[in-house]
């Protein structure tokens, strides 16, 4: 088996550190998009984003348990993907309806973000409440259909190796679906007539103004694209995870520092953001002992755990990081401003 | 209304509401809703002079709330001489390999120009830091926590009375916003709300993991009081003297001498509740009265002036010479140690310091409504919001189950609905708070007590 130490170790950081960086990753590149659209279209930081997370999953639970109960399920795939669809509309519909009854008036005034900012923290309090109304503050798991696509007990035997791989289907599902999002967020911004005029409108607002692009309507389909991207984050966390109002709340901190690390206001610096933010808790908090007992020797053989930060920090490295950049390149990675 | 009758309107009002509350529910309900919306002010009065004087948004109440907990622990807890003993010397090592490699850290950043030698000695200074602190941390640390774990395993504290951390409270707060300050003042301002909501959010997480500091999740109990304790009262003689004088027209119509002191004993205990409470209140008033006063004459000067015309329009007080840096710097560590005072007084009146208990929910945006709803820029507002804010989210909770009852009204008692609207009675309270921050924006941005504007 000495020859395998090698793959050994690679497939034991795989299986710990990559993949579920990976998936992780994808789900907050999504959620930052979002919040970085409503940052570069709306200009301000909109507290109440990971709120609009919660609610938008909630939406799709409630959906995945009416399809259920009437029979209607998506085979090996979870059901919440038929929900989600439906679940957007309905997000999409009370986020224009908050923004009419709330955002829309601050926004005729012509009044400073920090002004929006505050008053997207009263929208955060009445989204929780509105969800812990509905749904209640506990943890619920909506995940149904084929589990995994390899098991590491698979794996192992397959290969012959010492350690295993799993990989869950939700993880490879979060990939391919974050990617598709992506891909055509990409797309419409950059050759569709609409996005060319939304990225108009967030570079220059009078010059956009004076070549005829309708303000409102740019705000409605801003609106629109941050609850499609939400939503799918919020549900692609979901499955993978589970659903908690309180967990989903607390996103908000790692969701704000991939924004900024990438570059605020930049769709591309939210994506690579997003991946450097879950790809530095996870490796900073992994343990090492076992991957160097494989590569090497038994004499050199590490005697602590080689951990960076105790898994307790965990949430803490986001701001880490954050600060660190604050102080190294406040612009972020990709030097952001507009989308 | 006029402006100027706003203040005595307003205070009328709150003392009304928690008149009622002490006729309908007790006495002892509303001092202690009295004593926490007197923090509350406080806290509120902190963020008023960063946001209402300076503009600033601090989102990292918590985290400086939490440090003056910390600090009353600190201060007030017996030292463990054990833990000191044994594993003082590697905490004090690693504290210092601390201290020393981000002193390098600083020194290469600033001093040296070539950018590969410059990164390359900061990896350096960076794994062998952590390699040294964790040689020295990581022993020492076990040893501290395996002596005694239930009750102590952590290092203890200075042994002073509690009532100093109240000052020191204020100096380890303001050091730490000396230092965020200085990484986050210069940028744009929802950056530093988004940074100090982080940085509340790393202090909170050492003060609920470093179990060595603060026992972390296990809390810190049975901290000692700056007033009597109810028990020692109850038996000292002026005090059931004192009980006796006040009642002595209810124990005079008491027939029997055997229900005459059955009547005595309920209201010394009764009485010595009380008691403890006034004295915190009074307590807690002269520092609030004593913040209200320095921060009207530090508005009023021209240092306050100063900061108003910043914030105004910082272009024009630029021009002018102000160095804007600076000011801000200076209003940001002042608004965060009278938070830290706050956060230490809270610990006190709880007699334990749970790191689980603070949210960013309950210590920062609640804050941030009091300030806005109060009005911003005015610091009798801030009270007023102190009070007013913290009222309602006491006694939203028994007003929501009695409007879910109400709402329920005609529905069977275990029907399915019904049991859902009182179940989620509770949340009804942050609908509450949303919607009244909401209303203020739209409707009375400047707040219930607006900043008043000088004309001269």
């Amino acid at each position: 088996m000495e020859n395998f130490e090698f793959i050994n170790a690679i497939v034991l950081l795989s299986n710990f550190v990559i993949v579920p960086a990976l998936s992780y990753g994808s789900q907050l590149a999504l959620a930052t998009l979002s919040l970085t659209i409503i940052y570069g279209v709306l200009r301000f930081s909109n507290f109440a984003q990971a709120d609009w997370m919660s609610f938008g999953t909630m939406a799709t639970i409630l959906f995945t348990w009416l399809f259920q109960s009437i029979g209607i399920t998506a085979g090996i795939l979870p059901t919440a993907l038929l929900a989600l669809p439906f679940a957007i509309i309905v997000t999409a519909l009370f986020c224009l309806l908050i923004d009419r009854s709330v955002y829309s008036f601050y926004r005729k005034q012509k009044s400073q973000p920090i002004v929006l900012m505050i008053v997207s923290v009263g929208v955060m309090f009445i989204l929780q409440a509105v969800v812990r109304f509905i749904i209640g503050p506990n943890d619920r798991k909506f995940f149904d259909g084929e589990k995994y696509i390899v098991h590491a007990l698979d794996f192992k035997n397959y290969f012959g190796l010492e350690e295993g791989l799993t990989i869950k289907s939700t993880q490879l599902i979060t990939v391919i679906v974050a990617l598709i999002a992506m891909i055509s967020l990409f797309y419409f911004l950059q050759k569709t007539k609409l996005g060319k005029s939304m990225r108009a409108y967030s570079n220059n607002e009078d010059l956009a103004l004076l070549s005829g692009i309708n303000p409102e309507k740019i705000v409605i389909v801003t609106w629109i694209i941050s609850s499609i991207l939400i939503t799918t984050a919020g549900v692609l966390y979901g499955l993978d995870k589970s659903f908690k109002p309180f967990t989903y709340f607390n996103l908000l901190l790692p969701m704000f520092a991939a924004a900024i690390v990438g570059g605020i206001g930049s769709p591309i610096g939210a994506v690579i953001g997003g991946y450097v933010i879950a790809f530095s808790e996870i490796t900073l908090t992994y343990a090492y002992k076992k991957f160097f007992v494989y590569l090497l020797p038994e004499n050199l053989e590490p005697l602590g755990l080689m951990q960076v930060l105790s898994t307790d920090y965990k949430f803490a490295i986001s701001f880490i990081i954050l600060v660190i950049v604050l102080i190294v390149r406040p612009t972020g990675i990709v030097r952001g401003k507009i989308i | 209304m006029s402006e100027d009758l706003r203040a005595p309107v307003a205070f009328t009002v709150m003392a009304v509401l928690l008149a009622i509350v002490g006729f309908t529910q007790s006495w002892s309900v509303s001092l202690s809703v009295i004593n926490l919306c007197i923090i509350s002010s406080i806290m509120a009065i902190g963020v008023n002079l960063q946001w209402g004087y300076g503009g600033l948004f601090n989102a990292g109440v918590m985290g400086f709330t939490a440090l003056g907990g910390l600090t009353a622990v600190l201060v007030s807890h017996d030292p463990i001489y054990e833990a000191w003993d044994k594993a003082g010397v590697g905490i004090v090592i690693s504290a210092i390999i601390f201290v020393l490699s981000i002193t390098a850290l600083l020194f290469v950043f600033r001093n040296i120009e070539n950018k590969q030698i410059r990164n390359t000695l900061i990896i350096l200074i960076i794994v062998f830091g952590l390699i040294g602190i964790n040689n020295f941390y990581g022993p020492s640390i076990d040893i501290i926590e395996s002596i005694n774990p239930a009750k102590t395993g952590f290092l203890g504290g200075l042994g002073l009375p509690i009532i100093f951390s109240w000052l020191i409270a204020a100096v380890v707060a303001g050091l730490v916003a000396w230092v965020i300050g200085k990484i986050t003042l210069r940028l744009r301002s929802d950056y530093l709300a988004i940074a100090t909501l982080g940085i509340s959010e790393i202090v909170i997480a050492v003060v609920k993991h470093e179990d060595w500091l603060s026992r972390g999740v296990k809390n810190v109990s049975g901290l000692d009081r700056p007033v009597p304790y109810e028990i020692e009262l109850q038996q000292s003689e002026w005090f059931l003297n004192l009980v006796e004088r006040i009642n002595f027209s209810k124990l005079e119509a008491m027939q029997s001498l055997s229900s005459r002191q059955d009547l005595l004993n309920d209201l010394v205990i009764n009485s010595s509740g009380i008691f403890v409470k006034l004295c915190y209140a009074g307590l807690f008033f002269s520092v609030l009265l004593l913040i209200f006063y320095l921060s009207q004459l530090a508005l009023n000067s021209p240092w306050g002036r100063m900061l108003r015309a910043i914030r105004d329009n910082e272009e024009a007080a630029s021009a002018m010479g102000k160095n804007i840096f600076a000011q801000h710097l200076q209003i940001f560590i002042i608004g965060s140690a009278i938070i830290g005072i706050a956060g230490a007084m809270l610990t006190t009146l709880d007699g334990q310091f749970t790191p689980g208990s603070y949210r960013p929910l309950r210590f920062t945006f609640i804050i941030w409504l009091m300030v806005i709803i109060g009005g911003s820029g005015n610091n009798l507002g801030s009270i007023f919001g102190g009070f007013f804010i913290w009222f309602i989210w006491i006694e939203a909770e028994p007003l929501s189950i009695g409007f879910m009852n109400m709402l329920a009204g005609g529905l069977e008692y275990d029907n399915p609905l019904r049991m859902h609207l009182l179940g989620s009675a509770a949340h009804l309270r942050l609908f509450i708070m949303g919607l009244l921050l909401l209303l203020a924006l739209r409707f009375m941005p400047r707040g219930v007590i607006p900043e008043k504007i000088q004309k001269k």
